[in-house]
């Protein structure tokens, strides 16, 4: 079967909310069920027919051949299945997906990931800022499953985060892992100021020392653990990096004091 | 009793009587294998036998560091005992005062499915609320704080119940020595099959038992008939020319483990020849009413 495949006909008009386009959603629907679904949010809002060409069968592989930064919740809550966007995606992508694999080929908005509690979401350009964090009033950031950026991500990424694996590969903006509660964020590339403000546990994993680090987080010297080898070869092994992050002796930051002082930053030594 | 004659050795036509266990398999590492045997051997110290230490236990196989979890060189060890709650009873010691203890250690699963036996999730105790628990990859890991480092311990391991213990093969032959030399031969063969350990001295035992004592509370006693200095004087199993037996007990993780290694046992005895080995190969049975698992050693030959 063909991947069922939506094709942008134009660059939309106003903001869409296309969480109703996962494959949850579509199981059992008609192409013409489907085209007949809201997905704008204006007071007249547009149908997926007046956006979209529509082919393909598979309901749980999904393709979006062209992106939009006004494709706002592309995956949300889905719990299964493939979703590709060849291009960019709005705000909170992937929002509280449970399982599946969403890829987004470009960029993506703010709250990427947010909430999620499964599944692997890939962004392969660069993502806005609160990556995988929670909404106003939320208390939970991620709570589970692999979130990949391969390009920048913006400030507060991870915040609130409890579990999980989040990985930033070319750097990322000021507050990563912000209150954070548990889980591991790897970043590569530069790390902006003040990582793991207020952090109570978890782990931040580096491949540099970080620049600025809030004055609660303290020098715990040197370490010489096998976690870093084990999740060093878990890394490689997932296809997250292609190379070991931290290495065999990790230099160590415990923090932040200013809470409960159980979380860590690692980072590898001599850059 | 009728023999089959394999490159001058004697072989008893009759079967090794094997018992239904549990058992279980830790991955243990270290910075060397030197410390990874050691914490693995420490922790299989007094277990030879579930009628004395509670479990039987032993290395299984040496890990180069492309197979262990966390890239360092390390070890696989299998522990069996009767019932899934003695087994964690003894995982959990052992482990807490052998593993946790050794320089440098960490240990993982060596095994998977069946009833999850606590590993971390018994000792993440011992951090003393500075514990750290990781999920990643699908598994759970917990790492405590200690003097040199941390001590990295994946949450849980597997549990099987297709294992079999009792597996064996007795040597006869002309005197101690050329004993030693055919059990020493068929040790380092066994070895190498993987999922069966011996988990006696040295992989022999020189004091096989019988069922029942003349003392009251004695449920083994010397194997009179196997005991060569009585052979003039009790229903003897030796010929006069027979001097010495030793025993090789096998605990497999499956049945099909127990056969490999006794097949790969009697190859190399066979292998050693007469002259300088044993002189006739038996096994040890209960006349194959109380185990589930009978090796018969004429379907083993090389």
């Amino acid at each position: 079967m063909k991947a069922l495949t939506f094709t942008l006909r134009a660059q939309p008009e106003e903001r869409l909310d296309l969480s109703a386009l996962i494959p949850d959603r579509l199981d059992g629907m008609s192409v013409a069920e489907i085209a007949k679904l809201r997905i704008g949010t204006s007071r007249r809002p547009a149908l997926v027919g007046d956006i979209f060409k529509i082919r393909g069968e598979n309901r749980s592989h999904i393709i979006f051949d062209g992106g939009s930064r006004r494709f706002d919740r592309v995956g949300a809550g889905m719990s299964g299945g493939m979703l590709f966007v060849a291009g960019d995606a709005g705000a909170q992508a992937g929002r509280r997906m449970s399982g599946g694999m969403l890829v987004i080929e470009d960029n993506c908005g703010p709250h990427a990931g947010s909430g999620m509690a499964g599944g692997r979401l890939e962004i392969l350009g660069n993502s806005g800022d609160y990556l995988a964090g929670p909404l106003a009033g939320e208390m939970l950031g991620m709570e589970g499953g692999v979130l990949i950026v391969r390009g920048k991500a913006g400030h507060y990424a991870g915040d609130r985060m409890r579990r999980g694996v989040l990985a930033i590969l070319k750097g990322c903006g000021d507050y990563a892992g912000s209150r954070m509660i548990a889980g591991s964020i790897v970043v590569t590339g530069r790390v902006g100021a003040m990582p793991g403000y207020l952090m109570k546990r978890g782990s931040l994993l580096f491949d540099r020392r970080p620049e600025t680090i809030s004055p609660t987080f303290i020098d715990c010297g040197r370490t010489d653990i096998a976690f870093s080898g084990l999740f060093d070869r878990y890394l490689i092994d997932d296809k997250i990096l292609d190379k070991p992050l931290l290495g065999r002796k990790p230099g160590k930051y415990g923090g932040d004091n200013a809470v409960l002082g159980k979380g860590e930053i690692l980072f590898r030594m001599g850059r | 009793m009728q023999q089959l004659i394999r490159n001058g050795v004697a072989i008893d036509d009759t079967f090794a009587e094997a018992f239904g266990m549990r058992a279980t398999a830790i991955i243990i590492t270290a910075p060397t294998l030197k410390w990874a045997r050691q914490a693995a051997i420490t922790m299989t110290g007094y277990a030879t036998s579930v009628i004395g230490c509670g479990c039987e236990a032993a290395i299984d196989v040496d890990l180069p560091p492309s197979k262990t979890p966390d890239g360092r060189p390390g070890c696989r060890v299998m522990i069996f005992a009767v019932s899934t709650d003695e087994l964690q009873k003894q995982l959990k010691n052992r482990l807490g005062q052998c593993v946790l203890t050794s320089p440098g250690s960490a240990c993982f699963a060596g095994m998977e499915g069946g009833t999850p036996l606590n590993l971390g999730s018994a000792l993440r105790y011992f951090g003393d609320g500075w514990q750290i628990s990781k999920k990643f990859g699908g598994r759970h890991y917990w790492r405590v704080p200690v003097m040199d480092g941390e001590f990295l311990c994946e949450a849980t391991t597997g549990m099987t119940r297709e294992a079999v213990g009792g597996g064996n093969l007795l040597l006869l032959a002309a005197d101690a020595e050329k004993a030693l030399v055919a059990a020493e031969r068929a040790v380092a063969a066994i070895g190498k099959i993987p999922g069966a350990i011996m988990p006696f001295p040295g992989g022999i035992v020189r004091s096989g038992s019988k069922i029942g004592a003349k003392y009251k509370g004695m449920t083994a006693s010397t194997n009179d008939a196997f005991a060569p200095t009585l052979s003039g004087v009790v229903k003897s199993a030796l010929d006069p020319e027979i001097n010495a037996v030793l025993e090789i007990v096998i605990d497999g993780e499956t049945s099909d483990a127990v056969s490999a290694a006794m097949r790969a046992g009697l190859k190399a005895v066979i292998d050693l020849g007469p002259k300088r080995g044993a002189l006739r190969i038996s096994a040890g049975n209960y006349g194959g009413k109380l185990g589930k698992f009978h090796y018969h050693l004429k379907d083993l030959l090389p």
